[in-house]
């Protein structure tokens, strides 16, 4: 492997990484501080990516679709956690599975009721569609290089929030210890829909981005919430900086994996790697929970 | 006031007996039309069937001069729901003939069953190689393609172009190394790469960073529905399309994925079984009533669908409809003639199609959609490999 090839790979590899820290952020929190596995992450995460691309034939303006986008998810994640999964909270992690479970099948109809069975087209952006030579004979697609810039921001953004605000000390209260958070005057229960709201965005958010480099279509949310769930439990549940680097952990592990190894080796290194922290730190890299 | 009653009574029996020979005359024929319908995959069922049901209504709905019934199932992917599905056509509803599954492991779940019931398979899509060689059945005919034909065309081709080096990717799965295989039967130069990556596979950045540098002639692909979406973008987007020609075999780059798809898919090359550009009066037929029925245009999965539609209605009509003759259907769906879609289409003595392969390439029609616009005719008379392991044997 020439250096330039080594380059471009870790770019690869992180920029996976950040993808998969944008859907992992909003799940992990959910998780740690709700004690709720909403399996429906995924469906959020295709939601966005449906409103994006109905929105950028609507208007023909990638960012104002974003914009308008990322709302709409947030919404959607707001009445999820209202209607259905509010109820779910004190029931058993069984009863939370399978009801998550069903509302994906749920999800995956309305989408082909809505927008037929036929994938959904959602290109580049014009400005973005070129590619930039990062050195010598080495070029990379401009979209790539903005999923990194705007992941790298809003983990930026995220560790600003919850390491120096008020709502973050709420938010951190309440993912390591509910009751005595609450006891002490935290108001959960409006933390957990901010929490909910923005998790939604979040993997709203990955899914736009995600969008002009691969299939829109039923279903999408899937092979991507299985990956954002290895990440979770590797970071240890409830960490936004545990799911960061697990995040991008995973991204390099799994491009250099799928390049170095032989095919049946290299698609399951990332759960060896998982087995193997598990073994040595069974909470996850930065447990959050006592 | 008794007898009144009872002669009122052997008179409704006696007319229900009429009835029923009535009926007898006019007993539909049923078939079982299994697909899948949901999921992301769903695409596939839907087109299949909307080929299929154009090919019923352009028989008026009658095979031979009897109604016909169809039955129709999803199989979600699944080869166990398959046969749960499969299982209840075949022991309530009666079918006589199983029709419409696209995944080839769908298939061989249910073959078994549906060819110990004693009713037919005619396959609208999958052919898998197993049943056109050792395990070919005298009940079992593929409509569609033995798998491996689908590259078989390709491989020839670039032969053919004087490629000196390929690339070649696929998914880690029985059909992506059939593909493959099918296409180094005719592909006699080096191989700089041949991939297999997992199932349904989201990014590709690792895979064509790695083809960027091994530098091949060409690239062959074989990535269906939602996959060689994510592939052809990603592969337009890392700036390889212009540098290094990206091809695909048949029934990849189609109407079930075009329209996602976008400019990124522009002057790529694919194989073709078939082409709404061929040039005889049955396939405009189909294509100019699809678009009108359904609004868009077809898909090589459509087509087949309507094709093998077409066929059956032909053998059975050929026999006046008397397909409880299990030896006489079969010697009519082997010698059968119809004008199909593909133009030139017989059976072999497997069971399993020789037809021609055609190269397409992706442009943009005069109101502006993608379409597989008709380029040559690679190979005529393509027959599989497998045939001569296969002594059919007698029902």
């Amino acid at each position: 492997m020439t250096l330039s090839l080594f380059i471009e790979q870790s770019l690869n590899g992180v920029q996976l990484g950040v993808q998969l820290f944008l859907m992992s952020a909003g799940l992990t929190l959910v998780f740690g501080i709700m004690n709720l596995i909403n399996l429906a992450h995924g469906s959020l995460y295709m939601a966005g990516a449906f409103f994006a691309a109905m929105f950028i034939k609507i208007t023909g303006n990638f960012l104002l679709a974003i914009a308008l986008a990322i709302p709409c998810t947030a919404i959607m994640g707001i009445l999820m956690e209202l209607i259905v999964l509010r109820r779910f909270y004190a029931r058993g992690h069984l009863d939370q599975v399978l009801v998550t479970f069903g509302l994906i099948l749920i999800f995956n109809d309305l989408v082909r009721m809505v927008w037929g069975v036929v994938p959904v087209p959602m290109p580049v952006p014009a400005l973005l569609s070129g590619s930039v030579e990062i050195m010598d004979g080495v070029l990379y697609p401009a979209f790539r290089l903005a999923i990194l810039s705007v992941g790298l921001v809003v983990a930026l953004g995220l560790y600003v929030v919850v390491v120096h605000t008020r709502t973050g000390m709420w938010i951190r209260a309440g993912a390591s210890n509910r009751p005595m958070a609450s006891a002490l005057g935290v108001d959960v229960q409006l933390v957990f829909a901010l929490v909910f709201a923005a998790g939604a965005a979040l993997a709203g958010l990955a899914g736009m981005m995600a969008g002009p480099i691969t299939a829109v279509q039923v279903g999408m949310g899937e092979p991507i919430l299985i990956l954002a769930l290895v990440v979770t439990v590797i970071g240890g549940i409830g960490s936004i900086r545990g799911a960061f680097i697990a995040a991008l952990m995973i991204g390099i592990v799994d491009t250099f994996g799928r390049v170095l190894l032989p095919h049946a080796l290299g698609s399951m290194v990332i759960f060896m790697l998982m087995a193997l922290i598990l073994a040595w730190r069974p909470k996850g890299l930065f447990p959050v929970h006592g | 006031m008794k007898t009144s009653l009872r002669l009122a009574g052997l008179a409704a029996a006696a007319v229900g007996l009429l009835l029923s020979a009535g009926a007898q005359a006019q007993q539909p024929i049923k078939i079982g039309f299994i697909s899948t319908m949901s999921g992301p995959e769903g695409v596939l069922g839907r087109d299949l069937s909307d080929g299929f049901k154009l090919a019923l209504k352009h028989a008026n709905n009658t095979f031979g001069g009897r109604p016909v019934q169809v039955v129709y199932g999803d199989d979600q992917v699944k080869p166990d729901v398959g046969r749960q599905v499969v299982d209840k056509m075949l022991e309530s509803d009666k079918v006589q003939i199983v029709t419409g599954i696209n995944f080839s492991n769908v298939l061989l779940a249910v073959l078994k069953p549906v060819l110990d019931a004693g009713a037919f398979y005619i396959s609208t899509n999958a052919g898998p190689s197993i049943v056109a060689g050792r395990q070919c059945h005298p009940r079992f005919f593929a409509a569609a393609f033995q798998n491996d034909q689908n590259y078989e065309g390709m491989g020839q081709y670039l032969r053919e172009k004087g490629y000196k080096k390929i690339y070649l990717m696929a998914p880690n799965y029985p059909a992506g190394k059939d593909m493959l295989t099918g296409v180094k039967r005719y592909y006699k130069g080096d191989v700089a790469g041949e991939v297999y990556t997992t199932m349904g596979q989201l990014d590709y950045s690792a895979e064509i960073a790695q083809i960027r540098a091994a530098k091949p002639d060409a690239v062959l692909v074989f990535y269906p529905g939602g996959m060689g979406i994510n592939f052809v973008k990603q592969y337009a987007q890392a700036g390889l399309k212009d540098q290094i020609p990206l091809y695909a075999g048949a029934a990849v780059v189609d109407q079930t994925i075009l329209p996602a798809l976008g400019d990124a898919a522009l002057g790529m090359y694919t194989g073709a079984l078939w082409s709404e550009y061929l040039d005889n009066a049955a396939n405009k037929r189909f294509a100019a009533d699809f678009e009108k029925e359904y609004n868009r245009i077809p898909s090589p999965y459509a087509a087949l669908a309507y094709d093998t539609g077409r066929m059956m209605q032909a053998a059975i009509d050929s026999i006046g409809g008397k397909i409880e003759d299990k030896v006489a259907f079969q010697k009519a769906m082997e010698n059968v003639k119809f004008e199909s879609v593909r133009g030139n289409f017989k059976f072999n003595t497997n069971h399993f199609p020789i037809q021609d392969y055609y190269l397409t390439k992706i442009e943009k029609d005069e109101k502006g959609r993608l379409v597989a616009k008709l380029q040559q005719k690679i190979m005529s008379d393509l027959t599989d490999a497998y045939s001569g392991d296969c002594k059919m044997a007698a029902q």
